[in-house]
């Protein structure tokens, strides 16, 4: 048990490039921490810095208190799970779990009593003897788990547990690492390309882009509250939603109508000395069926429905606003990274909005639909910085 | 559609049986002439109308034969135990390790697996005389790991590079030194490769007649495919047909049982290297 502290960690490749600059991070004992970004953004680095699987090359990074860039992985006691688990194919699933106590030359009974404890925790008791060969996909990412636990390390660092997995048994795991992580108050680094998983499983999710990190926070922080463009492109599915606009003094012109500024958007505007051509970022749930709606307030605008999805929770309707898509940096790279960018939606920008399922919305039909401002985000193309964020 | 089969199937037949016959001719042919009798030598039967083991015998009463396969066995093993040993480590480094001057170091032995072994016999003769290993062992040993290391560190290359390297990692994280995480992890896991190695090195040291003839003087390191060369027959009228032949046959035997007993191993080796965690 013991807290992480990153300062101005730095990976520098041989040949030049920066795969993760200046990372300052400090996770508290016992926190479940998820690093979380498309790949290539320096994620798994990362954690291979903290496991000792890659030099530092500039920084400090301790684990509970004490220095340890120059440390070998045996010595600085953490436990980690690959995304290919990485079990010894020639060990049975006992002698998997035991292999870090038999390395630290730990007495056999105090092993046998150690995994089969592990064994029980994680359901694997009637797999001990079984070679890695033999078991399903979610028995070996057990087993991987098993062998973390044994140890009763300081950390568990996690690359991408749960990826190899189908999705169903993916929800499964991703609780029961949850409750193991929690039961054992141990603390955990976690990596994933996922956002939901980030989102469901964190304590705190840590935002990366190219080396950087973008935004730490609770995962509701990083929902309601993004720092910039990627960050609310990056988190929530399906994604937020991006459209042009023009500010004037006291409205934004959107391809999807007029909407006026409200008082807090008015202030941070202000303050930051926004530029005339803005980005506006809605959320799904920012709008709402006009004619269900219960309170009156807010703008409205009309749109004419594309595609109709009914999820019997909800309702989620598709239209397009007018004038092309919203195009930077950071969107273009969310986009390739999750496949959109090959989907060829192109054309006008697509907008979804979640609705209450009462909705009578009909494909092809007009609706009107109440935008909650409140919940409406201006960031500023040149940079991406989030210019209603509160704080920035 | 059956009758199609039918023919598909007797066509290989006779292919199989013509390959077949075609390679076991020579093997048949020694082993017949090992059995003939003197005078039944140089009758051209394929089959010996005399069955005798004289020939056996005689080969076992002299040193000339006994002590040549005694240093056959013990030079090939000896040889093919540090060939593995080096090629491992180096086959280790090669396929998981970056370091300056690994495409020189790969070159190089691949180089060395270029030359013809013939050019090299009468420099490698000079050297071992002035330096005092000529007709030892070692001066035997030297030369059969040299020429078979390329090969060992290809093989063994092939299979490291199929090991997936998280398994390295995840011995590290667990606590293991870079030596114990290649003695407990990846050897076993190599182990198939480590065996095709060691047999195709020991086959190696153990056919070659070129170096053997050529480093060797006396009994002292002479193998048996060089000791072979000097049978003589028991009386000076006498051809040594009989007793090449013999000894022929009895040092196939063993690269024979090698093979039958590995070859599962050889194969499984070869096509799998099995190591999907």
């Amino acid at each position: 048990m013991a807290e992480i502290v990153l300062e101005g960690v730095t990976k520098r490749y041989p040949d030049g490039s920066l795969a993760v600059r200046d990372v300052d991070l400090e996770i508290a004992d016992g926190e479940f921490v998820i690093l979380v970004g498309p790949s290539g953004c320096g994620k798994s680095t990362t954690l291979n810095m903290i496991a000792g699987l890659e030099d530092i090359t500039e920084g400090t990074l301790r684990i509970g208190g004490q220095v340890v860039n120059d440390l070998a992985p045996k010595e600085r006691d953490v436990a980690m799970v690959f995304q290919s688990y990485a079990l010894y194919p020639h060990m049975s699933v006992r002698e998997n779990m035991g292999f870090p106590l038999r390395l630290a030359k730990v007495d056999k009974a105090t092993i046998d009593r150690k995994v089969e404890e592990a064994a029980r925790v994680l359901d694997l008791v009637e797999f001990l003897d079984r070679k890695p060969a033999n078991l399903s996909g979610g028995q070996r990412q057990r087993v991987a788990m098993g062998r973390a636990i044994v140890r009763d390390p300081k950390a568990f660092l996690m690359d991408e547990p749960l990826s190899n997995l189908d999705a169903k048994l993916r929800v499964q795991m991703r609780t029961q690492i949850s409750r193991i992580q929690r039961r054992l108050g141990t603390t955990t680094v976690y990596v994933t390309h996922d956002q939901t998983e980030a989102m469901t499983l964190g304590d705190r999710v840590v935002v990366m882009r190219q080396g950087l990190v973008q935004q730490v926070g609770t995962p509701a922080e990083l929902y309601d509250m993004p720092r910039n463009l990627f960050v609310a492109g990056f988190i929530g599915s399906p994604a937020m939603n991006f459209v042009q606009a023009s500010l004037t003094p006291d409205t934004l012109r959107t391809p999807l109508g007029d909407l006026p500024l409200d008082d807090r958007m008015r202030r941070e505007l202000e303050r930051r000395d926004a530029p005339r051509e803005v980005i506006v970022g809605l959320r799904p749930e920012a709008f709402e069926d006009a004619s269900l709606a219960r309170d009156t307030g807010g703008p409205a605008v009309t749109v004419t429905v594309d595609v109709l999805e009914s999820l019997g929770s909800d309702a989620y309707v598709h239209f397009s606003a007018e004038g092309g898509p919203v195009s930077t940096a950071e969107l273009e790279e969310l986009a390739s990274d999750s496949g959109l960018a090959d989907t060829g939606a192109g054309g006008n920008q697509q907008i979804v909005a979640r609705l209450d399922a009462a909705t009578r919305a009909r494909e092809g039909q007009p609706i009107e639909l109440r935008v909650d401002l409140g919940k409406a985000h201006v960031f500023d193309p040149s940079n991406g910085t989030n210019l209603t964020h509160p704080e920035s | 559609m059956a009758a199609a089969g039918r023919s598909h199937a007797t066509r290989w037949g006779v292919v199989n049986v013509v390959v077949v016959l075609y390679a076991l001719f020579p093997v048949w042919w020694i082993v017949a002439l090992s059995f003939k009798t003197p005078s039944t030598l140089t009758d051209g039967s394929y089959i010996p109308t005399d069955w005798t083991w004289e020939n056996y015998k005689g080969i076992f009463q002299t040193s000339e034969f006994t002590r040549a396969l005694i240093n056959s066995i013990g030079i090939a093993l000896i040889a093919t135990v540090i060939a593995v040993i080096l090629g491992t480590m180096a086959a280790y480094a090669v396929a998981r390790l970056r370091f300056p001057g690994k495409q020189l170091l790969i070159g190089m032995s691949l180089l060395i697996a270029m030359f013809p072994p013939i050019s090299l016999v009468s420099p490698l003769f000079n050297i071992e005389r002035s330096i005092g290993i000529f007709d030892t062992w070692p001066g035997l040993i030297i030369p059969y790991m040299t020429f078979s290391l390329p090969l060992a560190i290809y093989t063994l290359s092939a299979f490291f590079r199929e090991i997936p390297w998280d398994l390295e990692k995840a011995a590290k994280v667990d606590g293991a030194t870079p030596a114990q995480a290649f003695r407990l992890v990846i050897v076993p896991l190599a182990a198939p490769g480590v065996f095709t190695t060691a047999i195709l090195v020991f086959i190696f040291c153990w056919n070659d007649f070129l170096f053997a003839i050529s480093l060797t003087s006396t009994e002292s390191a002479r193998t048996v495919p060089a000791a072979i060369a000097f049978f003589t027959g028991s009386s000076q009228f006498q051809q040594p047909t009989g007793s090449i032949a013999a000894a022929a046959v009895v040092i196939t035997v063993p690269i024979i049982i090698f093979v039958l007993l590995f070859q599962r191993r050889i194969v499984a080796g070869l096509t799998s290297g099995a190591v999907k965690g």
